[in-house]
């Protein structure tokens, strides 16, 4: 019988020839990686002392300062600096600050390859199955585990099978794929196992897009978010100088899915996720007249290159509402120059967007753009739950990139393809 | 520690995420101060109101969202003595066990109400509902997963076995 992308991927963790769903096994991590907010600072570096104060493979651990860069406080400060300094003192040379959320820049300097198990203290890990790569959150205990055994054990998760054919409408985007797919199967629908997504539309995307649909895997409980990696996969290894030993898995024909659920891709129109859950997802065609004051284009779901340039297309030579705060915060330094020197920046800011340094901060309500009471915010972002970018009495919508584009140049919430 | 679990029931509703239960602009507090903030976007009076080896119950998909460990370990903080779902999200389930909170599925979760006093019986899979004489079936933590928790988590598990 065929296997799954996880099913190969977890058996060869393991060193075992066959693995099936429900079967638990004692996988070998290949990168496990921290952030700062759930890093060292939490459980970690106090119950390591307990234990065993040194790292199994150093080379195999990267710590990402991103959530409180740049720090807002004294104590964000001091935790920034507590991360840095765990890093230094254990060992730690794959240690990166304030260039940007952690997924992307797992991604950048190759620490997700193809058919590797990436585990991170952060839930939308799972971003690094666009590159075919068994990605998962954990918790800082059991990443704990991890740094000094190496190992943790997985149950191997039943596989949904997500297929999008057709192509994409202008003016609809990857991340529209995503919020229809989560607003389908349910914020809970597939908790515990993993979302495979195929198809001809799925194949179209660039690494950047597929990125922003694997992202939200979690958002419908899931465990992983997988895709077969292709040769674009490994065009973008190339091209960032990304040395080879990986192993291109991907699903046999034969393989066992618990669900499948088809869409097409040119039926497709730009969604909105309503608060305060990911699956609350409406067309916005269908919810006229939503005012807003802060439109946000950034994050590890919505600021990367692509992002930014759809946004441009349609800002370019028009201007952001006045009474909206319009935050651009690129996916990465790396993401930050390339739009720099593209103009993309330039015409973002001339439309009237501040752009801001790559990090977590604004997405999950740590500095640089907080709601307060009353005030409603389209986002690029992946999660809208009651209170995360600030007040708990704002309101948080989630979007496409142009349609945040296009709803900070209204001032509500708009349908992008009026602006094309 | 005896495998049954006594306690007053706090109640809570379906997607309880985690965003709730540790809000993010708390997170660089000490844990005793970010304490103060538990589930105070939907009950500002949560870390006041709970008592030593309280029992949370909630609905559906308790857990949702982050892998922040904040979450459980703020609830093992406010010395919540058990966590009782009809499901919850996998990384909030698995940081609790990892933490040594015993967390248990219930389908019948919806009949426990705010104040029941409950008793689990985590080997047997029952919960008794002592206020309103009732018994529902709950999972059964399996016994390697309870020698985890009775071990108090992950740590002092690692700690035997290194």
């Amino acid at each position: 019988m065929g296997k799954t992308m996880s099913e190969k991927i977890l058996a060869r963790a393991a060193g075992v020839t066959e693995a099936a769903a429900g079967d638990i096994l004692w996988v070998n991590v290949d990168k496990a990686m921290m952030d700062d907010i759930l890093g060292p600072r939490v459980e970690i570096a106090e119950k390591m002392k307990e234990i065993k104060d040194e790292i199994w493979n150093k080379e195999q651990v990267v710590i990402i300062s991103d959530h409180y860069t740049p720090p807002a406080s004294i104590k964000q400060a001091e935790i920034v600096k507590f991360t840095r300094d765990w890093a230094a003192e254990h060992g730690v040379e794959h240690y990166y600050e304030s260039i940007g959320p952690c997924h992307q820049i797992m991604v950048e300097y190759g620490h997700v390859l193809p058919g590797k198990i990436v585990l991170g203290t952060d839930s939308h890990t799972c971003m690094g199955g666009a590159l075919g790569a068994f990605a998962t959150g954990v918790g800082s205990t059991e990443m704990l585990g991890v740094l000094v055994t190496g190992k943790t054990w997985l149950r191997v998760p039943e596989t949904i099978q997500v297929q999008w054919q057709g192509q994409l409408p202008d003016g609809v985007m990857a991340k529209d794929m995503s919020l229809k797919t989560i607003g389908t199967i349910g914020h809970a629908g597939a908790t515990y196992k993993t979302v495979e997504y195929n198809g001809e539309a799925i194949t179209a995307l660039s690494l950047d897009e597929r990125m922003a649909i694997t992202n939200m895997a979690v958002e419908m409980g899931a465990k992983a978010g997988l895709m077969a990696p292709d040769q674009k996969v490994i065009e973008y290894l190339q091209s960032r100088n990304i040395a080879g030993g990986y192993e291109l898995l991907e699903s046999d024909a034969g393989a066992s899915y618990c669900a499948t659920y088809d869409f097409k891709a040119g039926d497709l129109l730009p969604m909105v996720a309503c608060p305060h859950e990911v699956d609350n997802v409406r067309e916005i065609v269908n919810i006229p007249g939503i005012a807003i004051q802060q439109a946000y284009l950034g994050s590890c779901t919505g600021g990367r290159y692509s992002d930014l340039e759809a946004a441009a297309r349609i800002l370019k030579g028009r201007k952001v509402k006045r009474g909206v705060r319009m935050l651009v915060s690129p996916a990465s330094q790396d993401t930050w120059i390339r739009a720099s020197r593209a103009g993309i920046l330039a015409e973002l800011a001339e439309a009237g967007a501040t752009i801001l340094a790559p990090t977590c901060g604004v997405c999950v309500g740590l500095h640089s753009g907080l709601l307060a009471d009353g005030e409603v915010c389209l986002s690029a972002t992946n999660r809208n739950f009651v209170g995360r970018m600030g007040s708990k009495n704002a309101s948080i919508y989630l979007g496409s990139p142009m349609a945040v584009a296009a709803s900070a140049i209204t001032g509500s919430i708009t349908d992008p393809r009026e602006f094309l | 520690m005896d495998n049954t679990i006594r306690g007053r029931v706090l109640k809570y509703g379906d997607n309880i995420n985690t965003d709730i239960i540790s809000p993010p602009q708390y997170m660089e507090l000490d844990i005793a101060e970010a304490a103060k903030y538990a589930m105070s976007a939907i009950d500002p009076d949560f870390s006041t109101k709970v008592q030593e080896g309280d029992i949370l119950v909630a609905g559906a998909n308790l857990g949702s969202g982050s892998s922040r460990e904040t979450s459980p370990l703020t609830l093992k903080y406010l010395k919540v003595g058990a966590i009782v779902a009809k499901s919850f999200a996998r990384i909030f389930y698995r940081n609790s066990i990892n933490l040594g909170i015993p967390v248990i599925e219930c389908g019948e979760a919806d009949k426990i109400q705010d104040q029941d006093v409950i008793e689990i019986n985590l080997e047997q899979g029952i919960i008794v509902n002592v206020t309103r004489s009732e018994s529902y079936v709950c999972s059964k933590i399996p016994p390697h997963i309870l020698a985890l928790v009775n071990e108090g988590g992950l740590v002092p598990y690692l700690k035997k076995i290194i």
